[in-house]
């Protein structure tokens, strides 16, 4: 592993957990792909083939230039270029949050996607739940963003996202929460900042 | 210029016996001449692609902003191939050409041709300049439905195609543009059923009245409007139909020109062309199915503010692309210059582009 690799995996712990759920040489749709790190890494770490979508300008051009496929379409218009079950893994890491139609999304989710790999902020963590209770929105470094600044829209806690999970009848497979890129067994929604999950359609 | 004397079937059924084809190049062929790009023009370009003729230096190539040294298509590393299509008014043999048979300009006797066409007497020109196979294949507008039909004619010729402003069909909006430009032409008296050469005229009224139409379409109200706004010619309104806005200044002006340069018969079998190009035709209309044989990995641009082929239409490609699993990326730029955004310089257009072919291994 180059020195550049192991700071992006210090940087997004997620993207290991992800990586380990990705079967090699499945078929991926990172959603909200960013510069393209994480499918360059699946590529590198499973030769699992992908595709990005992403609608910054600055974050396409800069996955062209990593040689990742990428898709310029707007996410909350929904999946409509992608068949139903066309992909093995549909992610949306470190997404959810700033996504406006977030029923829709999980929805499309699981239904291009065998499996949907979907990770976020926990904001159930107790240093967020301890900054709330002190008057001040909380600010992290799972949550770096000012509260006037922040593209999150859609903050929720572990335990909100499965009761969602639970509405929208998306069967969770397995989860792993992390703090500082380490796992979290005891009371998950109190000490993970970082929750990551494996789901599929009910 | 290349001469060919085998004769080329054409879609129509017709066929021509022989046949030039206008071609310029740029850079050079590498020894394993893996390097070479061909760029296909759209309605009114030519194989005059980039940089300025030692004779001509007004007459800069249609896309010197991407083709050069140092630019986006850079040709210090690839070989550039810039080639006029059959049925043109700029060097290959189009209807202005003397037909063999008769000893006069083929005039209305020359052949519908079709991007079909196009692809076959390109790749006869390759074979002549020893190009088995290209890196890239990238057009604009017409231009980009010749690059995606070389991926359907010849999948083992192109590693990759770079489809910009396109659309796979026409929709009956456009071909509607079309006609009204073809019937400004063949309504013009001098229009003499496409005849007219040698009755010594040009029927520039129709062709004048058929570019400000294309014009209209090829520019984005926001453009337009940015541009010229309500400003007026003259110092107030003239109550009278001579010019008083700007915009009808503009338009006149580049009727006028085009009507100086361009052949009006080649004008009628380029929109012919563009309307009939439709790859599904022959799959039930189904385009994932015509593009299963395409190999190529496929970069797919479009632009928010063009109206003439707008983002729905890439998008149509680009899922059938995905839908057989090809190797695509898209990106939809917010450019405010409408269909001809593709021609100008946009700054994130031109970034992707250079990354896209920088990463293109030779």
């Amino acid at each position: 592993m180059t020195g550049q690799e192991q700071a992006l995996l210090a940087a997004r712990p997620d993207f290991v957990a992800i990586a380990h759920w990705v079967t090699p040489g499945a078929r991926v749709l990172d959603l909200g792909c960013g510069d393209g790190s994480l499918l360059r890494y699946l590529w590198q770490a499973r030769e699992a083939p992908g595709y990005g979508v992403e609608i910054d300008d600055d974050s396409v051009i800069a996955c062209v230039a990593n040689d990742v496929n990428v898709l310029q379409v707007d996410l909350e218009s929904g999946l409509s270029l992608f068949a139903d079950a066309s992909f093995d893994c549909v992610i949306l890491s470190q997404t959810l949050q700033a996504v406006h139609h977030t029923e829709g999304i999980l929805r499309e989710m699981v239904r291009v996607g065998r499996e949907a790999i979907v990770s976020f902020p926990n904001f159930g963590h107790w240093n967020a739940r301890m900054q709330v209770a002190l008057g001040r929105m909380p600010v992290s470094a799972s949550l770096p963003y000012e509260w006037y600044e922040t593209p999150n829209v859609h903050h929720c806690t572990i335990s909100d996202f499965e009761d969602l999970c639970r509405r929208l009848d998306i069967r969770i497979r397995e989860r792993l929460v992390l703090h500082e890129g380490k796992p979290v067994t005891l009371l998950p929604n109190f000490l993970g900042s970082l929750a990551v999950y494996r789901c599929t359609a009910g | 210029m290349a001469h060919f004397d085998a004769p080329i079937k054409l879609r129509s059924g017709a066929e021509l016996p022989a046949y030039d084809i206008a071609y310029e190049t740029y850079g050079e062929l590498n020894a394993a001449r893996s390097n070479a790009v061909l760029v296909c023009h759209a309605l009114n370009a030519s194989h005059h692609v980039a940089g300025v003729y030692a004779n001509e230096p007004g007459n800069l190539g249609w896309w010197d902003n991407l083709v050069g040294p140092g630019k986006p298509l850079d040709t210090r590393r690839f070989f550039v191939l810039g080639s006029n299509y059959l049925g043109s008014c700029f060097g290959s043999t189009g209807p202005a050409s003397v037909n063999p048979a008769s000893g006069k300009p083929w005039g209305a006797d020359f052949p519908v041709v079709t991007v079909e066409d196009w692809v076959e007497s390109q790749a006869r020109l390759a074979d002549r300049l020893g190009i088995e196979r290209f890196a890239a294949v990238i057009g604009g507008s017409l231009g980009a439905m010749q690059g995606l039909q070389w991926t359907l004619s010849y999948p083992q010729r192109v590693r990759h195609s770079l489809v910009i402003a396109a659309a796979p069909r026409l929709t009956p909006q456009n071909i509607a543009f079309n006609e009204v430009a073809r019937q400004a032409i063949m309504t013009d008296p001098d229009f003499h059923g496409g005849h007219y050469y040698e009755k010594g005229v040009v029927p520039t009224r129709g062709l004048r009245i058929a570019r400000m139409i294309g014009h209209i379409t090829y520019l984005s109200g926001e453009a337009m409007s940015e541009k010229f706004g309500r400003l007026l010619r003259r110092k107030s309104l003239g109550f009278d139909f001579d010019i008083d806005f700007e915009i009808e200044s503009y338009l006149r002006y580049q009727g006028d020109k085009f009507s100086t340069y361009f052949d009006a018969n080649t004008y009628l079998r380029i929109t012919k062309a563009l309307d009939y190009f439709d790859p599904a035709g022959d799959f039930g209309g189904n385009l994932a199915s015509a593009l299963a044989r395409a190999r190529a990995a496929f970069l797919v641009v479009s632009f928010k503010s063009d109206w003439r082929f707008p983002p729905s239409c890439s998008r149509e490609l680009v899922r059938a692309l995905l839908d057989n699993r090809r190797i695509v990326s898209y990106l939809e730029i917010d450019a405010p210059g409408g269909h001809d955004a593709f021609l100008l310089e946009d700054p994130r257009y031109h970034a992707a582009l250079r990354a896209y072919f920088a990463n293109i291994d030779l």
